[in-house]
């Protein structure tokens, strides 16, 4: 083999969405030497998809907002199993962070006054979410990669990382990555390596992800010796797209049940007053009127029921569609046509406008959509420390929907690009202080531990005959839509950790033709065995736990359990292990949230 | 339903060819789906960029018969029936293979613009008015399809111009960041030297194939146009139509990276 091609760095970043490019920034601005690394081009990550908003407690249209609200919004939301201390930050510091994005040139939309405008979103008290119209996602995007440029971060594009590499001590040292446009492989040793790799849905069949979402972030730490907590908690979004079937699972962002959409059944009712839950009784409109009357004030009346925690709905809809009263391809009816004028709909979601015209032949100001759940996101996640994102492996940190605890069993709407901000900032300044302070230049990298490597993701070019990896990719998905999706069962769990075996006898048999330039099979290749890794997680992990809670329904334990109300349920595998190898599960205790802040969530609702 | 027929192009720096793939067709596919569908079977190692699906990533870029389009926005139904769809990649870069071409040189523009500049933050908070960002807003709906870039036939006709023109995608840049109620940069003298403003000949081809909609040309480049001439005159006019300003620079400083 000829020489590798390899780099030198300080601090490594891999992921250039929101929380990458946030911690990037930061490391930069240290004086270190920093690469960004990327699987797509740069400003296509799944950020620039997000829509509806980001959400700061900053008290621009309801002065009565503040962090403590937005915490205990938050810790609810996710059903009391967030890491309080993470949520704490986020809601304190999200606030700075966005206005900080103004001094880089975000354009928000403002409120008469001329401040940042900020709209209503599920399970938020009050209007709370910083946007531009439903592209909040490509500004904030945008705006930090305009910043990172700026600064003249190093960036790899189209640069994808199979592998971290960690030291004798076990901390890490660096990466090994294939460029995608050439395929060829090239090294990084760093002092520090931050993953903000985002999340993992492209392991379901209806997804609102993009072809990266395959959970590389969570593998590669899994493999490296980190630890991952509560994976099975995933957010199926209660508003997908369901037709044409080529779009199912496309977002339908929450903004437009936000600006007033309401969700009717296939008899006209808007069946969300009866999914009340309790806990959200106190806080929730009982009927059409009063609801109607919160939009325009949120004092004379409770919010509507469309705008209860994203769990709560998307099990809703999952209801009325298998009670039979669901729409002609399978989903719910979401209406803001009868409900706001054409031209406010235009204004306030014009990608929303657009993307049903083009796709679905659907002019969204005439007719009701049709909408269903679609897999989104997932709370679970590598595990961190909340003030500066530092994982179990020294050296190795990890920020945005990567890292777990923030959201507990089920994130808020907005609660993630503020995350991204927040978190970004937090682990770059963790990082930095630890390239800081390690002793001398970067770490030496172990030759014979990166040829394997290397020789592993080459392996299906050297069969001839073997399975096409797209096969394998679909029936993965199939597999998890039916047996891992939003309603669980223990036995459907039992076979999926089977199916899950026979798929990973299945990689060891996949055979790729073409060359290695921009060769998407071969590049899926790659990802199978991310995806397996942490679909195995996410099935352990819903297997483990017996009740039903955020983004985990168990059909077999309808019901939360306060004690397991008070677990992490930890994945693990030896430093250096693979997709191939056993994974353990253990249950481990939250940390214990100080009495100041309790006393926070036990206040009562105005 | 009956079949479809797509015309691929295949290659890569070397040269490459059309291959012919015939599909059933589906109900509501857009064109970016079949291509799916082709990797998925016959040709696992096609290559294609995407991300998104719906319009918002600008990775999908390529030709469909001819005309720079989003794959992914592109309905199959809305494409002549009975024809084969054609499907090559955007002409004015360089291939890398099939469907991806390099797409650097927008990135290696993007460096040039020298950053936003606000004043110090107030302590309560910057103040724009609504109307004020809107003009911004426009242009930051871009969403770097680069499609645009690709009509442009001052670059799409002649490979020698690329170092010394920005090309619409960043001229709606600078135009934003000029219009940006709080940015104290003066980079009027830039884009009139150094990112070729002045080989614009407003031929409007970049405006109608914009995904977004952004009027690039009525919107932007005029606009600009009008500034960096009346720059040469009249600083004064000029100084006074920026709200909020507070001090002019020289290019000099303005291509002066801030922190
Ligand atoms: C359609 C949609 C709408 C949404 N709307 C909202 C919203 O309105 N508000 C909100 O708060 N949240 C929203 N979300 C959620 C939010 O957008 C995401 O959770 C968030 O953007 C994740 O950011 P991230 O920085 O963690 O990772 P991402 O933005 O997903 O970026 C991941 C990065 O990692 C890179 N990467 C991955 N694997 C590798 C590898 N092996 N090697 C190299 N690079 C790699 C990718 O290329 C990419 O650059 C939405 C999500 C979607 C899909
Ligand atoms: S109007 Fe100017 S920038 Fe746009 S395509 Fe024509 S020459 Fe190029
Ligand atoms: S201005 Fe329009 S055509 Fe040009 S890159 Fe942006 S979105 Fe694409
Ligand atoms: S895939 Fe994002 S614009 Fe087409």
């Amino acid at each position: 083999m000829t020489t590798l091609e390899h780099h030198d760095y300080d601090v490594i970043i891999i992921g250039a969405g929101g929380a990458g490019m946030r911690a990037a920034i930061e490391a930069k601005e240290r004086g270190l030497r920093v690469a960004l690394i990327c699987k797509s081009l740069l400003g296509k990550a799944h950020t620039v998809m997000a829509e509806g908003g980001v959400a700061a407690a900053m008290g621009n249209v309801y002065e009565e907002d503040n962090w403590k609200v937005h915490f205990r919004d938050t810790m609810r939301g996710g059903k009391m199993l967030n890491h309080w201390r993470m949520a704490q930050l986020h809601a304190q510091e999200s606030p700075d962070r966005v206005q900080e994005l103004e001094k880089w040139g975000a354009l928000f939309d403002r409120t008469k006054d001329g401040k940042i405008l900020q709209r209503d979103f599920g399970g938020h008290r009050y209007a709370r979410l910083a946007h531009v119209g439903d592209r909040t996602g490509l500004e904030l995007i945008r705006t930090l990669q305009q910043k990172a440029v700026s600064l003249d971060i190093d960036v790899f594009m189209e640069c994808k990382v199979v592998r971290l590499l960690t030291g004798d001590d076990g901390s890490v040292t660096g990466a090994v990555a294939y460029w995608r446009p050439t395929g060829e492989f090239v090294t990084f040793a760093a002092k520090a390596v931050v993953l903000a790799t985002g999340g993992v849905g492209k392991s379901w069949k209806f997804t609102s992800n993009s072809w990266e979402g395959t959970g590389d972030g969570h593998a590669v730490a899994l493999w490296a010796g980190a630890e991952l907590i509560d994976m099975e908690c995933v957010q199926f979004h209660p508003t997908g797209m369901v037709w044409p079937l080529s779009v199912r699972g496309i977002l339908v962002t929450e903004g437009v049940r936000g600006d007033g959409g309401v969700l009717k059944n296939s008899e006209g009712e808007r069946f969300m007053f009866n999914y009340i839950a309790d806990m959200f009784k106190a806080e929730t409109a009982d009927s059409e009127a009063e609801a109607d009357r919160w939009y325009d004030d949120h004092t004379a009346g409770r919010r509507p029921p469309e705008l209860l925690p994203r769990d709560e709905v998307a099990r809703s809809i999952n209801s009325e569609v298998k009670a039979g009263r669901g729409s002609p391809h399978g989903g719910v009816f979401l209406d803001i046509a009868s409900r706001r004028s054409a031209e406010v709909i235009r204004r306030r979601l014009p990608s929303m406008y657009h993307q049903f015209m083009e796709l679905a032949g659907v002019d969204i100001t005439q007719e009701a959509m049709e909408v269903g759940p679609t897999c989104h996101y997932i709370m679970g996640g590598v595990r961190v420390e909340p003030d500066n994102g530092a994982t179990s492996v020294p050296g190795l940190f990890a920020a945005g929907e990567v890292s777990g605890g923030m959201h507990g069993s089920n994130r808020l709407g907005g609660n993630s690009l503020s995350d991204l901000l927040v978190f970004g900032r937090r682990a770059g300044m963790g990082a930095a202080d630890f390239a800081e302070g390690r002793a001398g230049d970067v770490p030496k990298l172990e030759e014979s531990l990166i040829r394997h490597y290397i020789d592993e993701a080459l392996e299906p070019f050297t069969r001839d005959e073997g399975e096409n990896p797209y096969d394998l990719q679909h029936d993965l998905q199939e597999m998890m839509q039916t047996n891992v999706g939003i309603i669980r069962t223990g036995p459907e769990l039992d076979e999926a950790l089977e199916k899950l075996e026979v798929l990973k006898e299945r990689v060891n048999n996949i055979s790729v033709k073409g060359g290695r330039a921009y060769n998407p099979g071969w590049n899926l290749a790659t990802d199978l065995p991310a995806m397996l890794t942490v679909s195995t997680c996410v099935a352990l992990g819903a297997r483990e736990r017996k009740e039903s809670r955020g983004g985990q329904t168990r059909e077999d334990f309808p019901k939360a359990d306060p004690e397991l109300g008070k677990i992490n349920f930890v994945s693990r595998q030896p430093a250096g292990g693979g997709f191939n190898e056993e994974i353990k599960i253990s249950p481990e205790p939250l940390p214990e949230m100080p009495d100041e802040l309790k006393a926070l969530l036990e206040e009562a609702p105005k | 339903m009956s079949d479809v027929v797509m015309h691929v192009w295949r290659g890569d720096s070397n040269g490459g060819d059309f291959e012919e793939y015939t599909l059933p067709a589906q109900e509501g596919e857009v064109v970016l789906d079949v291509i799916h569908r082709i990797q998925a079977t016959e040709a696992p190692d096609l290559a294609c960029r995407w991300n998104c699906k719906a319009g918002k990533c600008g990775s999908c870029s390529a030709e469909i018969n001819g005309k720079p389009r989003l794959l992914c926005m592109t309905r199959m139904d809305q494409l002549p029936e009975g024809e084969p769809v054609t499907v090559t990649p955007m002409r004015a870069f360089p291939i890398i293979r099939d469907l991806v071409s390099d797409v650097s040189y927008n990135y290696e523009m993007a460096r040039k613009v020298p950053a936003f500049l606000p004043p110090p933050r107030p302590e309560d908070g910057y103040r724009m008015s609504q109307i004020d960002v809107e003009r911004g807003q426009e242009f930051r709906k871009c969403i770097e399809c680069f499609m645009c870039q690709n009509v442009c036939h001052v670059i799409r006709d002649h490979e020698e111009n690329k170092g010394k023109f920005a090309g619409p995608r960043l001229f709606i840049r600078y135009a934003e960041l000029e219009m940006h109620p709080l940015d104290t940069n003066d980079r009027r003298d830039l884009v009139r030297d150094k990112a070729g403003l002045g080989m614009c000949n407003i031929t409007k081809c970049c405006t109608e194939v914009c995904p977004e909609h952004i009027k690039i040309t009525d919107n932007a480049i005029i606009p600009l146009k009008e500034r960096v001439v009346d720059a040469d005159f009249d600083p004064v006019a000029w100084l006074g139509r920026k709200i909020l300003r507070r001090t002019k620079r020289t290019p000099q400083e303005a291509s002066v990276q801030p922190e």
